[in-house]
């Protein structure tokens, strides 16, 4: 090697050892996961979601708020475009640069949030923890971390519920106003009935790709139903090895196996596009399939067929996160305060469909589900949801359980029952690490 | 005896010895030519900062119990030593992703540098419509694979255009959701969208052939066939080596096609690839150390693949 070289060499290598060392020399202050309560006051930035109800929602919200407070001005943006939400978020923490308040914090990346120091403990306000009880009532339980603060402000759910295509189960022979999908074996038979009189390609298409989320939408929901609403996780142990998860897994394991759903994944909406005659989905469907599809909706079944008012479903929340980043943290928490009024709850009610997770919700807005009666049984439903644990490790937990999913039930690799086991024993592991 | 005095260099008095040293030095660090240097700075400190850093960084991050935290977060992330390493050389996922990839790569690479060559070749030749060609093989090269993606998940889907075609030699599952053919189908897909790029590269080879070899081939009694095995393979030899490197690198590097043509590497992580389980544990599950001590190991196996590839098919060259 020539002498050049090896100086060049040495410096190339001392550059980097400079930079590898300057890298981990930022981890000595302050505390991961801030307290709030001493945040100054003045502007504060803002984001929402960017579908075209939450923006006009979150527009009038903001001007609302700047009339009144000129000296505390919002001033907001739709979520920077990413792969998801949670990665623009999660990028934004460590860098430094996420607003006060995201309006479309999910629950899941809450704890991973809350372990990158980048969430204010709302518990921190002094009206903190008692603002969002009153508000939320015994459904807030589920959104406390797991040292009993409350890192997020449970915003709005969007219960999931059995879509179905009325046109289609009438085509069928099927009664489009009472559906037989009460019961395991009912759902299955009216299934059967579907696909064979030919009245629709599929009964049903939920999404079979191997994602961690999409458990939230095939597995979770029957879950909720069939345990009277169960969690995943319970006591930091998984919950669903047991008879009810294994009936779940075998309801779903025969739709695919006797290619009542599909194994392939559907480039579009499936229901929408009329090649499956349900679907399941949340309120927000409403506007989107509005007068395009003759839809009904009822909730998902169970084995015995669980009464309607008893069903519980996954709540497909997102929440509300105030960041460590911002600077006028009371500002913020007033603005919080202020977006979850009843006022606003009420027209994010109206103008987006979507649940604020709110006490007695049917109560509050009466006129709203009078004039809107398709929305009054997710109002309903919207009482009687389950969220995702929050625990540490939620996305790892959820994707061995969709790993094991995908392998057992919708590809029928392998027994069930010791496929679920072998997820609950990896996830019992996951959530017993720090 | 003989005294012998030096001449002192024109121009300037005799410079003393620690001068010389200094100077010697000098050269030594900056060449000879130190405005080379200013030219290569902008360079090199691209090379720094895109490539030696995160590099860097990378193996730092894969010995520690690393997350990403807020400025000013108080966080532990102690040294683990080979913690991560044996946790990712233990998991079945990871190690089923490194198969997939080494599958993936015997499929791609031979059929990339077989057609491109192939292609290229006859492109060359062909006197009528070449520009077309020339563009209609570079399209998908340049289209966004998102966009490319959707085509062909209509056409290799159950009842896609391919399964038509096909009949009762479909096979079931359909090729996308079958344990056996969704990696190779993959690796058709990416063979097809970045052939015309090496297609560039061996027309650009292929200008630099001599004619005479071909006129003495032709004078020797050699056919189309003997003179392409003979004459343009061995010509464009340096070209092969070029190809077969980019394309084992580029495609250990596979990420979007498992995460949208297969959902997410499926069906059962048969067609998981090292970077998708990378941005599933590091950016989703919030385990980077895991996700970097991947990246090393991919980064290890790439350089003694490339190194092999290298020595056997660069030849003398």
């Amino acid at each position: 090697m020539q002498r050049r070289t090896r100086v060049t060499a040495a410096a190339l290598t001392a550059a980097g050892l400079l930079a590898v060392t300057a890298c981990g020399g930022d981890d000595d202050t302050s505390t991961g996961g801030g307290e709030g309560g001493d945040g100054g006051r003045g502007d504060i930035t803002i984001w929402y979601s960017n579908n075209e109800a939450e923006v006009a929602w979150g527009e009038q919200m903001v001007e609302a708020w700047n009339a009144e407070h000129p000296d505390e001005q919002i001033e907001a943006q739709e979520i920077p475009a990413g792969a998801s939400s949670e990665e623009v978020i999660g990028a934004a923490i460590t860098a430094g640069n996420a607003p006060c308040l995201i309006f479309n914090t999910a629950p899941v990346a809450v704890p991973d949030f809350e372990r990158q120091g980048g969430l204010v403990s709302l518990s921190g306000f002094d009206d903190g923890a008692s603002y969002i009880e009153e508000r939320s009532g015994d459904v807030a339980e589920q959104y406390k971390s797991e040292n009993g603060e409350y890192f997020q402000l449970p915003w709005k759910s969007n219960p999931v519920m059995i879509f179905y295509n009325k046109d289609m189960f009438a085509a069928a022979g099927l009664d489009p106003e009472n559906p037989p999908l009460s019961t395991y074996d009912e759902f299955l038979q009216t299934a059967r009935t579907l696909v064979s009189s030919g009245a629709a390609p599929r009964a049903i298409w939920p999404a079979p790709t191997s994602e961690f989320f999409q458990s939230w939408f095939d597995f979770y929901p029957l879950y909720a139903a069939e345990t009277g609403g169960t969690p995943l996780i319970e006591d930091g142990e998984a919950t669903f090895d047991d008879d009810a998860g294994t009936a779940v897994a075998e309801f779903w394991k025969t739709l695919y196996d006797e290619d009542l759903a599909s194994r392939e994944a559907y480039q579009g909406d499936s229901f929408a596009d009329g090649q499956a005659a349900m679907a399941i989905v949340g309120p927000w469907a409403i506007s989107v399939y509005g007068e395009n599809v003759n839809w009904g909706a009822v909730p998902v079944p169970t084995s015995a067929g669980t009464p309607a008012e008893e069903t519980y479903t996954f709540s497909d929340a997102k929440n509300i996160g105030l960041y460590t980043s911002c600077e006028n943290q009371a500002t913020a928490w007033d603005v919080l305060k202020f977006a979850t009024s009843e006022e606003q709850d009420g027209l994010l009610l109206e103008m987006t469909g979507q649940m604020p997770i709110r006490q007695d919700l049917p109560g509050t807005y009466p006129d709203y589900f009078a004039a809107n009666p398709a929305y009054e049984q997710f109002g309903d439903q919207a009482a009687r949801t389950v969220e995702v644990p929050n625990v540490t490790n939620s996305v790892a937990i959820w994707q061995a359980f969709r790993d094991a999913w995908s392998q057992s039930v919708i590809f029928g690799e392998g027994d069930v029952q010791e496929s679920l086991q072998g997820a609950a024993d990896e996830i019992d592991g996951l959530a017993g690490q720090s | 005896m003989t005294v012998v005095h030096a001449e002192p260099r024109a121009g300037g008095a005799d410079p003393s010895p620690a001068r010389r040293r200094r100077s010697s030095r000098w050269t030594g660090l900056l060449g000879r030519n130190p405005a080379g240097l200013l030219f290569s700075a902008p360079y090199l400190a691209f090379v720094l900062v895109v490539f030696a850093f995160p590099l860097g960084f990378a193996v730092w991050i894969s010995f520690h119990d690393y997350f990403f935290a807020a400025p000013g977060a108080d966080v532990d992330r102690p040294f683990v030593g080979l913690d991560n390493y044996t946790a990712v050389l233990s998991d079945p996922d990871v190690r089923r992703s490194f198969v997939n990839i080494g599958i993936f790569l015997i499929i791609n690479v031979p059929l990339t540098v077989v057609l491109s060559l192939v292609l290229a070749a006859l492109l060359n030749q062909v006197v009528r419509g070449r520009v077309f060609l020339r563009v209609s093989f570079y399209v998908p090269y340049v289209t966004a694979s998102v966009a490319v993606v959707g085509v062909w998940l209509f056409l290799f889907s159950g009842d896609g255009l391919v399964n038509e075609v096909l009949g009762p030699l479909a096979p079931d599952p359909p090729w996308l959701i079958n344990s056996f053919w969704a990696m190779p189908s993959i690796a058709f897909f990416v063979t097809w969208k970045q052939l015309g790029f090496y297609i560039l590269l061996y027309l650009a080879a292929l200008q630099n052939v001599p004619r005479e070899l071909y006129e003495a081939a032709a004078t020797d009694g050699a056919g189309r066939l003997r003179t392409f095995w003979s004459v343009t393979v061995p010509a464009v030899r340096p070209a092969t080596v070029l190809v077969v490197l980019l394309s084992t690198i580029i495609g250990a590097n596979l990420f979007t096609e498992p995460y949208l043509l297969t959902g997410g590497g499926g069906p059962n992580g048969a067609s998981a690839s090292p970077v998708l389980i990378m941005y599933q544990r590091g950016i989703e599950q919030g385990t980077p150390g895991v996700a970097a001590a991947i990246g090393v190991i991919l980064v290890v196996l790439v350089l003694l693949v490339a190194w092999l590839q290298r020595r056997f098919v660069g030849g003398e060259s």
